[in-house]
């Protein structure tokens, strides 16, 4: 799938129909990065990991090895595996929790190794039925291989894996909505500081949240060796990387490619990748990294998919999704659906949230529905700015968590981008693509 | 005493699942997932048995409950169509496939068939969007959907030729965890115990006198 020649990481045994059995997992080199692990120190593991500069697949793409060495020492701490893929158009989670749960189940138990944790818990979002039945099969199965347990493969070191259903709520992916949902409460962010689970987290202990993704490059890592994986990308961004590739392009998919090495366009347009937009027609604006990131052009197309080159462009890699918009979509429907899931997720615990995502969506529906008015993309901001002030890149915070700050996103992107579009809706009566 | 509503295999199983957890109250989540299986739905009689078996109150269960979207607190039809209408299905055709089933199945967008057979939803993403437009059925999955197929699957469902792959809603996991934690450690028993001390101490209050015994505090 990669177009460089970069190894597959982490969709090495797509290829199999039965790559969900331990059978296939063990005939494919399974478990074995967790044995080279057990013969090493925890510590030489985390400094492993460290230092190949894993950045966090989840969202925020805060390195796992830092985040990992601000773990607080306690007498109990937990490892808990962020598998609540909820953004919009990110789909590669869901991937992995399907068709490949032991890498996810073995990168689990090295992590747990590393922060000698003895409980870690697989949050999985609730939507996700086979997922969890394959997740649940895989840890029946690890714990009778010996890889989770007591004694794991005779190294003295014990971790017990509980698979948790989530159950319908994106801001559940929040690490500590996640948290509270995982205690059996409303999926509430909570008030930082703390900022990281790391210092008070499940139960008020020491917590490391880890994605899915991230986890799963353990058993590859360790197996392959830290400089393996730093070859890849460059910078910090080292390895590879699972994007979700999705909308007006002829193949829709998730591909795993080397970070930084391959750009946007390749993602777009490689035969083998996403190859180009169906019908002949023209790239209008794409959204890297998820509902909440600023939108891109086709002048930024030529972007490598690196996280600070993202960023210094002014959005995020995010989620590693991307949504490609052609020439014949129309932007404030697009903008529309984008705040109407915001406004339908808010948990409803800060005010510019709640308020604000509501007031947007009515403001833009009435825009594409033909009952815009001229103050309308004045008031659009203004309220944007009341979440986000100065609506910049990246956001000022006004609320608990980041989902309301990410409101505004799609909204001044597409009125900064597409800003005649709007008027003509509102001087025509309508959308003039019906 | 009342009866009780969950069936003593459910029950079984509920305490299987309130053992993993360091605190009851994790189990809340899994447990409502149970209740459905059962019923389809979370009626009050399991939110109450529920609240009992982690220690809560049935107005707590039904508040956090509220909070998730698979969670459904009013009846649905055996069959919950979920069709995803979010930024990357909208893009191939979403809403106009959400608009033929309202009118293929005859009912409105979070409405219930008069059958009982379908309740339809309008659902945020789903995360299969290399298959936009994409739906769920009682949580799994169908990608591609096109009119015709949705008509097609809709049939299947009536005529129960899907049985095998769809179960009726409420039924998410149809794998079981075999045993329980094999670990447990000093700290982890000591939180536990505390727990235990603390319901046992809510209980022993709230049998005192003049509480009302062991159903749900307070009117519907």
């Amino acid at each position: 799938m990669a177009i460089t020649d970069a190894p597959r990481i982490l969709t090495s045994r797509l290829g199999y129909d039965d790559s969900h059995t331990l059978e296939r997992y063990l005939a494919t080199g399974g478990y074995e990065g967790l044995r080279k692990a057990l013969a090493m120190t925890p510590e030489a593991v985390a400094a492993e990991v460290d230092a190949v500069s894993l950045l966090g697949r989840g969202g925020a793409g805060f390195p796992a090895g830092r985040k990992w060495s601000m773990l607080r020492k306690a007498p109990t701490s937990y490892l808990v595996v962020n598998g609540d893929e909820s953004e919009p158009a990110t789909f590669k989670d869901h991937l992995l929790v399907e068709r490949d749960p032991h890498q996810l189940v073995e990168g689990v138990v090295i992590a747990a190794y590393a922060l000698q944790v003895t409980t870690a818990f697989i949050y999985v979002r609730g939507e996700f039925a086979l997922g969890l039945e394959r997740v649940t099969e895989a840890v029946n199965d690890a714990y009778r291989h010996g890889a989770v347990g007591r004694d794991i493969f005779g190294s003295g070191f014990s971790v017990d894996i509980v698979v948790h259903p989530g159950a319908g709520a994106y801001i559940c992916g929040e690490e500590t909505a996640l948290l509270e949902s995982l205690e059996g409460k409303r999926g509430f962010p909570r008030i930082k500081p703390p900022y990281f689970p790391a210092a008070i987290g499940l139960y008020g202990e020491p917590t490391v949240v880890n994605n899915v993704e991230t986890l799963s490059n353990l058993p590859w890592i360790l197996t392959n060796g830290a400089d393996a994986f730093k070859a890849l990308g460059e910078g910090r961004s080292t390895g590879t990387r699972l994007f979700a590739l999705a909308g007006h392009v002829q193949r829709p998919g998730v591909y795993e490619v080397e970070m930084v090495r391959t750009t946007f366009r390749d993602l777009i347009y490689a035969p083998v990748l996403g190859g180009g937009i169906p019908g002949g027609r023209e790239l209008k604006a794409f959204i890297p990294g998820g509902a909440s990131a600023p939108w891109f052009g086709p002048e930024q197309v030529d972007l490598p998919l690196g996280q600070d080159e993202v960023g210094a462009a002014g959005s995020m890699l995010g989620s590693g999704s991307v949504v490609v918009m052609d020439d014949a979509t129309c932007v404030v429907r697009a903008a529309w659906r984008i705040t109407r899931f915001f406004w339908r997720e808010s948990c409803g615990q800060c005010t510019p949230c709640r308020e604000g995502s509501g007031w947007l969506e009515k403001i833009l529906r009435r825009i594409e529905d033909g009952e815009g008015r001229h103050s309308d993309l004045e008031l659009l901001m203004d309220i944007s700015d009341n979440l986000a002030p100065g609506v910049s890149w990246p956001p000022q915070q006004t609320t608990i968590c980041v989902l309301g700050s990410s409101i505004p996103s799609s909204i001044a992107s597409a009125i900064r981008m597409f800003r005649d579009e709007f008027l003509v809706h509102i001087k025509d009566g309508g959308c003039p693509r019906g | 005493m009342t009866e009780q509503h969950l069936t003593p295999d459910v029950m079984a199983r509920a305490r299987e699942i309130v053992a993993l957890y360091p605190h009851p109250r994790s189990a809340l989540i899994p447990l409502c997932h149970l209740a459905q299986e059962q019923d389809g739905w979370l009626r009050p009689e399991a939110m109450a048995e529920i609240a009992e078996l982690v220690g809560i109150t049935p107005a707590e269960v039904l508040g956090t409950a509220t909070f998730y979207d698979m969670l459904h607190t009013e009846e649905v039809g055996t069959y919950v169509v979920s069709v995803c209408t979010n930024i990357a299905c909208m893009l191939r055709g979403a809403y106009e496939l959400l608009d033929h089933a309202e009118r293929s199945l005859g009912t409105r967008t979070g409405s219930t068939t008069a059958d009982g057979m379908f309740t339809l939803e309008d659902a945020e993403c789903l995360a299969d969007c290399g298959r936009a437009p994409c739906l769920q059925v009682n949580h799994r999955f169908f990608g591609d959907v096109t009119p015709e197929s949705f008509d097609g699957l809709a049939d299947d469902l009536r005529a129960g030729r899907l049985d095998g792959v769809v179960p009726h809603h409420g039924t998410l996991v149809r794998v079981r965890r075999d045993g329980g934690l094999r670990v447990e450690g000093e700290a982890l028993r000591a939180e536990r115990q505390a727990t235990a001390a603390a319901i046992a101490g809510r209980a022993a209050a709230s049998a005192g006198p003049g509480a009302p015994g062991g159903g749900p505090p307070g009117g519907g």
